[in-house]
């Protein structure tokens, strides 16, 4: 290979090398996209995701905070979410939420996802 | 482009034919898809009318898989059997693959925004399929690389479609394998327990069909593109860039 062809395969496999460190470390915490409210530590400050379904009969708005506690089944957390909120929100649904959990036991989140089911179905309930 | 019957055989006829055959197959399936995806089938109960995306984002998603199939099937025939054909079929394959691995981000994100909330979120599905989108790219790219041995080059492109392959599965078991805002995928069960409302389900089919049909119309028509001059009778002033390809590979 002529010395013009190797300097960029060397700047690939310098960055590639550099890379796989930090993406081994970033694997394990990265490979788990969300925490369920048990999996949640301490708080710690730290801005993570939690994910679980919306308990029945919690969620209601006040002011600009959207409030409802969140289960996965075992534990259920409080949440206080500021920001956006996907119009198809509903009680009962599983959602993904991006806060920190505060020194309250109330996790504040500033970012919330709402997950879908596979099942597609008409408004009539037919399928 | 007339001139493959003048200089070529029954072969360029039959391939004509199966073009044209193809093309039309496409077309009809593509009218089938609009009519059922627009009209016929109901909108979601939950997600409205948005929820008719799927009849793109899904069939472009199985193109992208199996544009990747035929790349990386195209890679072990070139290295087992050198230049040729197989190294411009996964090629233009492979063009079709980051279309429409693009195609999927790009819709899913339209998808997200008003279902999930967000346009994108670095959830293991998402970043599988972007990481896929890379792949393609690279393969793509690396025949372009500068300086070196072309052949070489062409076989190292080929190993990268072979061993490149290995990221499908893992965009596809993504949803089942972790945690991820993406819901696990509705079509793979056993016939009758597939949760979605008939004509929701034939709309998709339909969709497939046509994208599956204009998949392979595509890319026969791009691997004739890119043949080496020679082999054509009236070459036309210009150079694709699939034939500078091929002259700097031979």
């Amino acid at each position: 290979m002529s010395p013009g062809g190797r300097l960029p395969l060397l700047l690939v496999a310098v960055t590639a090398l550099a890379m796989t460190p930090l993406a081994c470390t970033g694997l394990g915490e990265g490979l788990t996209y969300y925490r369920t409210p048990s999996e949640l530590r301490p708080a710690g400050g730290e801005h993570v995701r939690l994910g679980g379904l919306v308990v029945p009969g919690t969620a209601h708005p006040d002011g600009r905070e959207l409030h409802f506690s969140l289960t996965d089944g075992t534990k259920t957390i409080d949440v206080v979410h500021t920001g956006y909120r996907p119009p198809v929100f509903r009680e009962g649904q599983g959602v993904v939420a991006e806060g920190v959990l505060g020194a309250d036991g109330r996790f504040r989140s500033d970012r919330l996802m709402v997950k879908h089911s596979e099942e597609y179905r008409a408004a009539d309930g037919s399928r | 482009m007339g001139d493959e019957l003048a200089g070529n055989d029954a072969v360029a006829a039959g391939r004509r034919r199966l073009e044209r055959c193809l093309g039309t197959g496409a077309l009809a399936a593509c009218a089938a898809a609009l009519a059922l995806g627009l009209v016929i089938a109901p909108p979601d109960a939950l997600q409205g009318e948005t929820q008719r995306l799927m009849y793109v984002h899904v069939p472009a998603a199985w193109a992208a898989f199996a544009a990747f199939a035929a790349v990386s099937g195209a890679g072990a025939m070139r290295l087992w059997r050198g230049e040729g054909v197989w190294e411009r079929l996964g090629r233009a394959a492979a063009e079709l693959g980051a279309g429409m691995t693009a195609l999927t981000i790009a819709l899913g994100s339209l998808w997200g925004r008003p279902v999930w909330g967000v346009w994108w979120t670095w959830d293991p599905r998402l970043t599988a399929t972007a990481a896929m989108l890379l792949v393609l790219l690279a393969y793509l790219a690396l025949p372009y690389w500068p300086g070196g041995d072309p052949v070489r080059r062409a076989r190292l492109t080929a190993a990268t479609g072979v061993a490149g392959f290995a990221v499908v599965p893992v965009v596809h078991f993504s949803v089942l394998w972790w945690r991820t805002l993406h819901q696990p995928p509705t079509f793979l069960r056993p016939p009758g327990q597939v949760p979605v409302h008939p004509a929701m389900f034939a709309a998709l089919i339909a969709a497939a069909v046509a994208f599956a049909l204009m998949g392979a119309w595509v890319v026969l028509r791009r691997v004739r593109d890119l043949e080496p001059a020679p082999a054509r009778a009236a070459e036309p002033a210009g150079e694709s860039c699939g034939r500078v390809l091929v002259r700097s590979a031979a």
